[in-house]
């Protein structure tokens, strides 16, 4: 694992798959904490099966999404070279100039993601299409020969993957990489058909019956962006000399725009391709459907609560995009949960929880009681029942069972009604609660949802809905109940229905209604042509309109509104009010916001003002400003520099320094030797050379003083940069 | 029409080279009397040159096929490395004469290494008695190998002392090709470009079979008619030809016209070819798109173009950093102040003129006053006077956005995006790590050294209008920051 070059940036090393042994270490970190009477094993293991559960979930769910794109990517990698495979004569294809087939496969700007996408499309084109392909990233090319050389030796690998090893090809293969040019690509693939096509005549035909008799060559650039363009001409030039020979395709992955294609290649080599445009999904919809799939259901014990969820998304569409990021910070939270909080173990699905319950000990039934939620429930009962609560476990576990279940039945209520609402709101203009559901479901965990404003314009809107809209959204929220699986929704659908049915039967009383009336307005309106008596009764005409009392369809939707208004009270109350929402819910952005949103900056000031902070070493602990002699040269110096204003004078500094350094010596330490006279010199200089390097700049004008540009954001405070 | 004459090779033969190179006669001939009869010594290098496609490379290759003279025809874009095309060379030398086995590769690290086996390969493939023709075609390329190539390759029949002749194909002219040091002149010859007739008559040569040749060289009179103004590769040309072909013929197919009926044809393809020279010769669409699209009848209106999808999708801070850096990149550092700074109170547009600015003006005024011959005192005393009008003359300064992006530090970056957001940014390892996805998506990219660790400057390479597209969606108003658009 290296990093290949000195730059500014995090690497992150993922552990290798083949550590197994390490699942035992981390249940032990589990433990490490807390005292072994909080099941941690139990909880590690819950974790464990949660995580995983999950993780096959998300992976169906990419599976599924680009599906689509695969398909279409494969049909035209079928498409391509079929020209090729029949071998015709025909005049126009001998008289067209042979074009390279090129997939040009916009992926969006979450690199993060891609190489995800693009192992999976390497697996379903070697299922489907071709057993050769060559997968290529820009910083392993920085010439032609670095990427001929790389294309070689993974075409000829994945040969030798294939088919069983055979010595000849091992001799073909350390031979070839001396000679690493195109013909012997096109020798090495001469060799290999002739070979499979013998052997497909000979044998039946079993493993290589998937593919044709000459497969495609596939060679995908991962990351166009970053490719030199001598390298992509020159290779672009190159292969289209053999594409008589050598069925090549080539697959773009493009980050931002297929226009970067024009941008990168000149008129004369893009004209040996032919270029087709394939779009994967945007990663927006991506996340909503994980999002949809992953939180908004029941199928999950586990839930995120607000703050969680809004920091996980705020770094999703403020700063990565990437979903691979967003699930990685879902498991997170995940194993946060179960670390932190003792009662993870009833976070399982609903029926092993009700067992869990049973086997609780003392300890954890504390822990029950100590729950804020479950204190806010004990004060609600009667006194008789409070005792019991706080005495009695036996008691307490059966409510917990109890409550269990209703948090359960919330959940599944909750998720219902949640898209019924959003079928409403996510037409209405302006969109008052937010477009996606997403915005939707943490408006509601963030507060009762029907105290806010947005909620009243919302109301208010609906309330302005014509018929043919509120129809069509009833039918939709009958659609949501019944394929849900609550058991209280009966009653809901039953009254749903009977709506629709009263809509049904207004349509055609109004409208006889209607007619009758604006005829008999038209009449008047024809009688008098007076103009001072024409002006008299359309003022009558809007008053008695003003007045008028509702018609029916207007009293209908009125009602409809209000059993949405009501449905939303009852089912859509914030999980913080729901009690033992502990168990389920994770609610410490604050960590989480830790561990995702590294300011390195802000570290780094911390680390040199209170090196405490990070060295745990209790001589360095001080409370209040003043500066401890015991602390690294660097902290003094520094904090001393943060005493001044922009520029420092050298010698108060370090004479600063010096008093700070000998202060506990104190007056009897007044005959320093010249020894140690060196040593503080030395000890400052290599202090400054520290932070010179790393933060400080020398100031030009004035040699004698230091300035204190480092940290602009620092300087950007301080010196009032504003919007204008 | 001159007919190639040449005692050494027969009439018939002759006349089959002419058919098969048409309008390159003068160029054949040429070339004939430099080879000179098989045995004979030729002139030691020929430098061919000529635009794209005007035949080169064809002229070449068919004129040593049929002549059937001893040749190595070597690509130098294809042979990257000099190691890589001195082992082509000997490669095709071995089985050029001779079609035994392969022998072994043999590995020839530099050119003296190679005049050694070339000799050998010589004298053991019985060469000696005839001349050897090895063409470097792209030969442009060489330039970029070691300095010695290029040289000892126009030298090779003195290095080697062989009978061979060393062509070089190329797009560019001698000139660029000479080393500093000198070296032996090459025989240059040049091949001019195809005009529009002998593009007719070598695109209506291969008509197809089902059709006549008059028909054929009707489509091709429109099609030039189209394309002769954007277009004369030859090669584009003729896959344009047969690309839209089919759409020529459609009406004679269904009978609503004859063959003759020019005019009926002409209306019935000319919109069409229009719609290619905006689709498929830009490699908007793919001419198998395009196939079909012709096939299916369907409108072209329903593919989008390549350069339809402009947009691009970015997280929020990366659009607001985007939009910092192409600050940063075009306007001046002096301004800052004025465009981020609460309250900078009123500072006029003069105001911010260079005093280099300025001092060009008094230069140029002092200049135009010295040639008319009046003395230095005056001319300064007249350039200060002047200054004013002048600086109202001369007010618009050079546009920023002519000049191209301006590198600016990552602290400048930082500082401007902190002001352009409306709430506060914490400076996490997010916003670095976007920039640096940034500089991997082309949208910025780094000045100067990579491993400058402390200090590192950017440039934007965004245009104006993508710009203004991404600052439109997030509601901010870039016209009214830049310096240029003041």
């Amino acid at each position: 694992m290296s990093t290949c070059s000195v730059s500014k940036g995090c690497f992150v090393f993922k552990p290798s798959p083949k550590k197994r042994k390490l699942s035992q270490k981390t249940a032990n970190y589990f433990g490490e904490r807390n005292n072994a009477s909080e099941d941690t094993d139990l909880r590690f293991v819950t974790c464990q099966s949660l995580w995983n559960q999950i993780k096959s979930e998300t992976e169906q769910i990419q599976e599924d999404l680009n599906k689509q794109l695969f398909d279409n990517l494969v049909s035209f990698l079928r498409r391509s070279h079929s020209e090729f495979q029949e071998k015709t004569t025909k005049w126009t294809c001998r008289m067209k100039s042979r074009e390279i087939p090129t997939a040009a496969l916009v992926l969006g700007v979450n690199v993060t993601d891609h190489d995800l996408t693009f192992r999976s499309l390497s697996e379903v084109l070697q299922n489907n299409i071709t057993p050769y392909i060559a997968l290529l990233e820009a910083k392993d090319c920085p010439g032609i020969k670095n990427l001929i050389q790389k294309l070689m030796g993974q075409l000829m690998n994945c040969y030798i993957d294939v088919d069983s090893l055979e010595d000849e090809d091992h001799v073909q293969v350390s031979q070839n990489r001396i000679r690493c040019s195109m013909t012997s690509i096109i020798s090495w693939y001469q060799n290999v058909t002739k070979k499979t096509d013998s052997e497909t005549r000979s044998k039946k035909r079993t493993s290589s019956s998937r593919h044709w008799q000459s497969p495609p060559v596939v060679v995908i650039f991962k990351d166009m962006e970053s490719f030199t363009t001598k390298v992509l001409q020159d290779f672009i030039v190159i292969s289209s000399q053999h594409i008589r020979e050598l069925p090549l395709v080539l697959i773009f992955g493009i980050a931002t725009s297929p226009m970067i294609i024009h941008s990168l290649l000149p008129h004369s080599v893009s004209s040996l391709l032919c270029i087709e445009l394939f779009q994967s999904l945007s990663c927006k919809e991506h996340l909503s459907t994980i999002i949809d799939k992953l939180l908004l259901t029941a199928q999950f014990p586990f839930k995120l609560g607000e703050k969680v969820l809004q920091v996980l998304i705020n770094i999703f569409l403020y700063h990565d995009f990437s979903v691979q990021n967003f699930i990685k910070g879902f498991q997170l939270c995940i194993v946060e949960h179960f670390y932190s909080q003792p009662l993870s173990v009833l976070c399982c699905p609903l029926v092993d929880a009700k067992k869990r319950v049973n086997s609780l000990s003392r300890d954890q039934c504390e822990n029950i009681r100590r729950l804020p939620s479950f204190r806010r429930y004990v004060e609600n009962q009667v006194s008789e029942k409070q005792i019991l609560l706080l005495t009695a476990d036996n008691f307490l576990k059966e409510i917990t069972q109890k409550l269990l279940e209703d948090l359960h039945v919330y959940h599944e209520n909750y998720v219902s009604v949640l898209r019924c609402l959003h079928v409403f709101t996510s037409s209405l203009p302006k969109y008052p609660l937010g477009k996606q559901i997403r915005e939707l479901h943490c408006a509601c965990l963030e507060n009762q949802v029907w105290q806010t404003e947005e909620y009243e314009s919302f109301l208010q809107l609906a309330r302005m809905l014509n018929k043919s809209d509120l129809v069509t959204m009833l039918e939709q929220c009958v659609e949501i109940f019944v394929s849900s699986s609550g058991k209280e929704f009966d009653k809901i659908v039953e009254k749903l229905k009977e709506f629709l049915t009263q809509f049904q039967e207004l349509e055609v009383a109004e409208a006889f209604q209607e007619r009758d009336g604006s005829v008999s307005a038209q009449k008047e309106l024809q009688k008098k042509t007076d103009l001072y008596h024409l002006q008299k009764t359309l003022l009558e005409l809007k008053e008695s309109r003003r007045s008028r009392k509702l018609t029916k369809f207007e009293m209908l939707r009125f009602e409809v509104v209000e059993y949405i208004d009501s449905l939303v009270r009852a089912h859509l109350v914030p999980a913080d009010h729901k009690t033992l929402h502990e168990i389920v819910y994770f609610n410490t952005a604050s960590v989480l916001r830790g561990h995702l949103n590294a300011a390195p900056r802000v570290a780094l000031h911390t680390s040199l003002n209170n090196p405490y902070c990070y060295l745990k070493n209790q001589a360095l602990k001080n409370d209040g400003g003043n500066i401890s002699n015991k602390a690294p040269d660097i902290c003094i110096v520094y904090k001393l520099h943060l005493e001044c204003g922009r520029l420092i004078n050298l010698v108060d500094w370090l004479e600063a320094f010096s008093t700070v350094v000998t202060a506990v010596e104190g007056p009897n330490a007044d005959a320093t030797s010249s020894d140690q006279r060196l040593d503080f010199v030395a000890g400052v200089l290599a202090a400054w050379k520290e932070l010179n390097c790393r933060i400080l700049n020398q100031h030009q004008q004035k040699q004698r003083h230091y300035s204190s540009h480092i940290f602009q954001w620092n300087y950007c405070q301080k010196s009032d940069l504003k919007v204008s | 029409m001159p007919n190639l004459e040449h005692p050494a090779y027969p009439a018939d033969t002759l006349l089959h080279l002419e058919s098969l190179m048409p309008c390159r006669e003068s160029q054949v001939s040429m070339l004939l009397s430099i080879f000179g009869e098989r045995q004979q010594f030729s002139f030691p290098s020929i430098f061919i040159y000529g635009h794209t496609s005007s035949g080169k490379t064809y002229v070449m290759q068919t004129l040593l096929n049929t002549l059937q003279l001893p040749h190595v025809f070597v690509n130098c874009v294809e042979y990257f490395t000099s190691r890589l095309l001195l082992e082509e060379i000997l490669i095709q030398l071995q089985s050029c004469s001779s079609e035994t086995e392969q022998t072994s590769h043999v590995p020839c690290d530099n050119f003296n290494d190679f005049v050694r086996l070339f000799k050998q390969a010589v004298v053991s493939r019985k060469l000696q008695d005839q001349t050897l023709y090895i063409v470097l075609d792209r030969a442009e390329q060489l330039r970029e190998m070691e300095a010695n190539i290029l040289p000892a390759f126009l030298r090779l029949q003195e290095l080697t002392d062989r009978n061979v002749t060393v062509v070089l194909l190329s797009e560019i002219v001698w000139e660029l090709f000479r080393p500093n040091t000198g070296c032996f002149e090459p025989l240059t010859l040049y091949f001019p470009d195809y005009s529009i007739g002998h593009l007719q008559k070598i695109l209506s040569q291969n008509h197809p079979p089902e059709y006549s040749a008059d028909f054929y060289a009707a489509y091709i009179n429109i099609l030039l008619g189209v394309f002769y103004m954007v277009c004369r590769d030859l090669k584009e040309l003729q896959h344009l030809a047969v690309l839209n072909f089919s759409k020529y013929c459609e009406p004679v197919v269904r009978g609503e016209a004859n063959e003759r009926d020019t005019r009926k044809l002409w209306k019935n393809i000319e919109p069409h070819l229009k719609k290619a020279m905006q689709t498929v010769y830009l490699r908007e669409i793919s001419s198998s798109q395009w196939e079909r699209l012709q096939h299916d009848d369907g409108e072209p209106g329903q593919l989008k173009g390549l350069s339809a999808h402009t947009h691009v999708e970015l997280p929020y801070y990366s659009k607001f950093l985007l939009i910092a850096a192409y600050l940063a990149s075009y306007n001046p550092v002096r301004t800052d102040k004025r465009f981020f700074l609460k309250h900078h109170g009123k500072i006029r547009k003069t105001n911010f003129l260079k005093k280099h600015e300025k001092q060009t003006i008094c230069y140029r005024v002092g200049a135009k006053n010295r040639t008319e011959g009046i003395t230095k005192e005056r001319t300064v005393n007249e350039g200060n006077s002047n200054k004013c009008n002048v600086t109202k003359i001369n007010g618009q300064k050079t546009s920023n956005h002519l000049l191209g992006p301006k590198p600016f530090p990552l602290d400048r970056l930082l500082a401007i995006l902190y002001s352009i957001v409306d709430n506060r940014v914490a400076p996490t390892a997010n916003i670095f790590s976007q920039i640096t996805s940034l500089v991997t998506l082309q949208l910025l990219s780094v000045v100067g050294h990579n491993d400058q660790l402390d200090g590192p400057r950017y440039k934007c390479t965004v245009s104006l209008d993508f710009i203004r597209a991404i600052a439109r969606t997030v509601n901010f108003d870039i016209i009214k920051y830049l310096y240029d658009f003041l």
